[in-house]
């Protein structure tokens, strides 16, 4: 057999890449949340699911509407990437359960529209779009997003899902209202054991109240290197580092760091929110600082803040400060001196 | 062996080694076939002057082109036969250059040129240097930039340490494996001439963990001759497997610890590092008067029927290469020269093999597909993977919007090429061949501005 002339291609080496792509990457975080909607579902039901689905809806719409067109014109060619629907996830998962589901619909479209594509889509946002498109809601609908519904099993689905867009909400009857942990912390002064938070069986976000969930799915996501580990550890070692101090000067007004890891958002903003890699340093130091930023921004909003909750806060406001973090932590290049030479 | 006791350098990646085709097979000879092409520029620098005329009959070994100047080499025949031609021919790199072609005279025995051991202790400096160029002598790793120049020392200036490298990082390829398995020996023998030659107190001949083999038949051949090459030490370092660690920076860093810093040499730490295919050539030429005339290439590759180790005659086109390995798949999209990471893709089969070419790897179409590419999440693979530091990802974004000037204070320059950030990139992003486009385009403008003030 002779080496007739094949048709070469001439393309640039390497020739080798290693498997892994960026839909691979938003597909194990995506599995990383599947058993946190799965606790999800067994605290707080169907509706829980429904705003989940809502949420995920809104932000792939948007993502199908707004996004890049595919060769030849057809929508939705970023739908593949996988970080529209991520975003619709991760949002569904930090909304209160009976959140009507229009509003979560809502949040799905900005968070997307005004998170990601407005800058320029995917890699190209400076604030993680899931907690703008919370943000979003927070700033529009104050009342709905901070009312809070008790732990009610698997079964549940609350009235207030189904409230009509613009309308007012059928009056949930004053039962399936609750205070979540840190509410009650911040305004009655009493604190809700660690073993019910461990487990979620407090009032709160969907997908926010399981800590132990939420640490095992982050334990495998760092164990996958699906995201920077310095981030998680950064920011919930502040906030335990932080809360610990405070609580030793006075243990009667202040928390444990316990209470402070295991309660509200953090640990899900530890893990999912804070490690978007589009909103996030890249640079070691940079990534360090990060991480330290949000756990002293949580620890004083919450402590000293106006709100009970304050980790969407702190993450938004370090993805604002991400670049200029980035340019004054770059690293030492091979064969450079630390000051540059 | 001692595991343990591995070192390696920060950073870098870990591809599949794929050198299990070729890894175990001896060399084999390839076959003289009946033309040769030699360009002219086959290494770095100057290309060589030939000093004979089509029509003239040359002799295997015999000197047919001059250095073209101080980075420059010796060209020799690799075959008993005819100049054919003195005339522009297709180079690797896809552009016409000029070559010697030499048509092989297929009834001569084809013996090699019997030299008389050359008593390099009796030569000056200079005169080594000399001698080196006039063997044709360059590194043998690949990038063939000519080795008299770095035995060159400037005045005042010592070696104190000979590296040798064994590492042989790149994918696929395993001639240097082979050669350090069979010719341990004349491996050892370069090292004593150069280490004396230089006056290096130490010699560190560096191999990664996955060639057992070739550690052991060092360190067995070491002991022979008493664990020294001429009375200067030399010791066989066991490296972790990890890619690019032939690259001379890295391997540097791996083996002492230290970094070259930028814009400066080995040189200027004291040190020479070379290929083991190198010093087997100094070895070959000092002791049997053979000067750079063939070399071990692979040939392998998921395209290719029979996967080998060959010694093969600079010169011989790589079509017949492959043929003799039993031709290409059909599904052959893609024949690289040199390794998977930073070889040359050829643009025809019709090309010669060089002084510089470790391997040729015939890859199917599936195995080149370019990625479907996705935006850039910044999720920092290519900084972990970088081995100098820098921040691939920024410098392909400013790449692509042309901030090529940008680039320079992100260290662009700096880049080794290496191609690990666009191995490891999960969005399929081209970054190496971004960062070398920016690369080029400011080494022009850096020329038009010398000229435009000279």
């Amino acid at each position: 057999m002779s080496a007739r002339a094949p048709r070469l291609v001439v393309q640039s080496a390497p020739f080798l890449r290693q498997g892994v792509t960026t839909p691979a990457l938003m597909r194990d975080v995506l599995i990383a949340l599947v058993p946190v909607t799965a606790a999800a579902f067994w605290y707080f039901g169907v509706g829980a699911l429904l705003v989940v689905a809502a949420a995920t809806a809104g932000a792939a719409g948007a993502e199908w509407l707004l996004g890049p067109r595919r060769e030849g014109g057809r929508r939705g060619a970023s739908l593949a990437d996988g970080s529209g629907w991520l975003t619709g996830v991760l949002l569904g998962l930090t909304l209160p359960p009976g959140l009507p589901l229009w509003m979560a619909f809502l949040g799905g479209v900005a968070g997307v529209g005004l998170g990601k594509l407005v800058w320029g889509g995917l890699g190209h946002n400076l604030f993680n779009p899931a907690l703008v498109g919370r943000a979003f809601l927070q700033a529009a609908f104050p009342i709905a997003v901070t009312t809070w519904a008790p732990p009610g099993g698997p079964g549940m689905v609350l009235a207030s899902n189904f409230a009509w867009p613009l309308m007012a909400a059928p009056a949930a009857p004053d039962a399936m209202t609750a205070a979540t942990p840190l509410n009650l912390m911040k305004f009655g002064g009493e604190v809700t054991a660690l073993a019910d938070l461990v487990r979620g069986d407090v009032a709160g976000s969907a997908g926010e109240t399981s800590a132990l969930v939420i640490a095992l799915a982050g334990l495998w996501l760092m164990a996958r290197r699906a995201f920077d580990w310095r981030i998680p550890v950064a920011v919930v070692g502040s906030v335990a580092a932080l809360a610990a101090a405070i609580h030793a000067m006075a243990p009667a007004s202040y928390p444990t760091p316990w209470f402070m890891v295991c309660s509200g958002g953090l640990l899900f903003g530890a893990v999912f929110m804070a490690t978007d890699p589009v909103t996030s340093p890249l640079a070691p130091r940079a990534v360090w600082l990060f991480g330290l930023g949000i756990g002293v921004l949580v620890v004083l909003i919450r402590l000293w803040g106006g709100l009970p909750e304050g980790v969407m806060y702190a993450i938004l406001l370090m993805n604002a400060a991400g670049p200029l973090l980035e340019r004054a932590a770059q690293p030492r290049a091979f064969g450079h001196t630390r000051s540059g030479a | 062996m001692t595991p343990l006791t591995a070192r390696t350098f920060r950073h870098g990646i870990h591809p599949e080694a794929h050198k299990e085709a070729t890894e175990h097979l001896p060399v084999e000879r390839m076959p003289f076939v009946a033309r040769y092409v030699l360009p002219l520029s086959q290494h770095t620098g100057a290309p060589a002057r030939p000093v004979v005329r089509a029509g003239e009959r040359v002799a295997r070994g015999q000197v047919v082109a001059e250095p073209g100047g101080f980075v420059s080499t010796t060209l020799h025949s690799p075959v008993t036969g005819r100049v054919s031609a003195l005339a522009p021919r297709h180079h690797p790199n896809g552009r016409l250059v000029d070559a010697i072609e030499i048509e092989a005279d297929p009834f001569a025995s084809q013996e090699p040129p019997a030299g008389e051991p050359i008593d390099w202790r009796a030569l000056s400096g200079d005169e080594f240097v000399a001698e080196v160029q006039r063997a044709g002598l360059v590194g043998m790793g690949g990038a063939a930039f000519p080795s008299h120049v770095k035995y060159k020392l400037p005045e005042g200036r010592r070696i104190e340490k000979l590296v040798v490298n064994g590492c042989e990082c790149e994918p696929f390829l395993t001639a240097d494996h082979r050669l350090m398995v069979e010719r341990p020996g004349a491996i050892l023998r370069g090292i004593e001439i150069l280490a004396a030659r230089l006056g290096a107190g130490e010699v560190v001949i560096g191999v990664e963990l996955n060639k057992p083999d070739a550690i052991e038949a060092l360190e067995a051949a070491l002991a022979g001759c008493g664990g020294d090459a001429g009375g200067v030490p030399v010791r066989v370092a066991p490296l972790k497997v990890k890619y690019p660690q032939g690259a001379e920076k890295m391997l540097i860093e791996a083996l002492f610890g230290v970094e070259v810093p930028t814009g400066k040499l080995p040189l200027d730490l004291g040190m020479v590092v070379n290929n083991v295919g190198t010093m087997a050539a100094l070895a070959d030429w000092f002791d049997r008067g053979l000067p750079l005339i063939e070399r071990l290439v692979t040939v392998a590759g998921p395209g290719v029927a029979r996967p080998a180790n060959l010694l093969v005659p600079v010169g011989t086109p790589v079509r017949a290469v492959l043929d003799h390995c039993g031709g290409l798949d059909a599904e052959v999209r893609e024949v690289v020269m040199g390794g998977p990471m930073m070889g040359t893709p050829l643009p025809s089969l019709d090309v010669p093999v060089l002084k510089g070419t470790s391997g040729l790897l015939a890859f199917t179409e599936s195995a080149t597909r370019l990625p479907t590419e996705y935006s850039c999440i910044r999720c920092g693979r290519c900084v972990e993977a970088c081995p100098q530091y820098l921040n691939p990802s920024r410098l392909a974004r400013l790449s692509r919007a042309g901030r090529f000037e940008e680039m320079e204070g992100w260290n662009a320059l700096d880049c080794v090429e290496c191609g690990s950030c666009s191995f490891a990139c999960p969005s399929g992003i081209p970054i190496v061949q971004l960062i070398r486009v920016a690369k080029s385009a400011l080494r022009e403008q850096k020329q038009r501005q010398k000229a435009a003030a000279g």
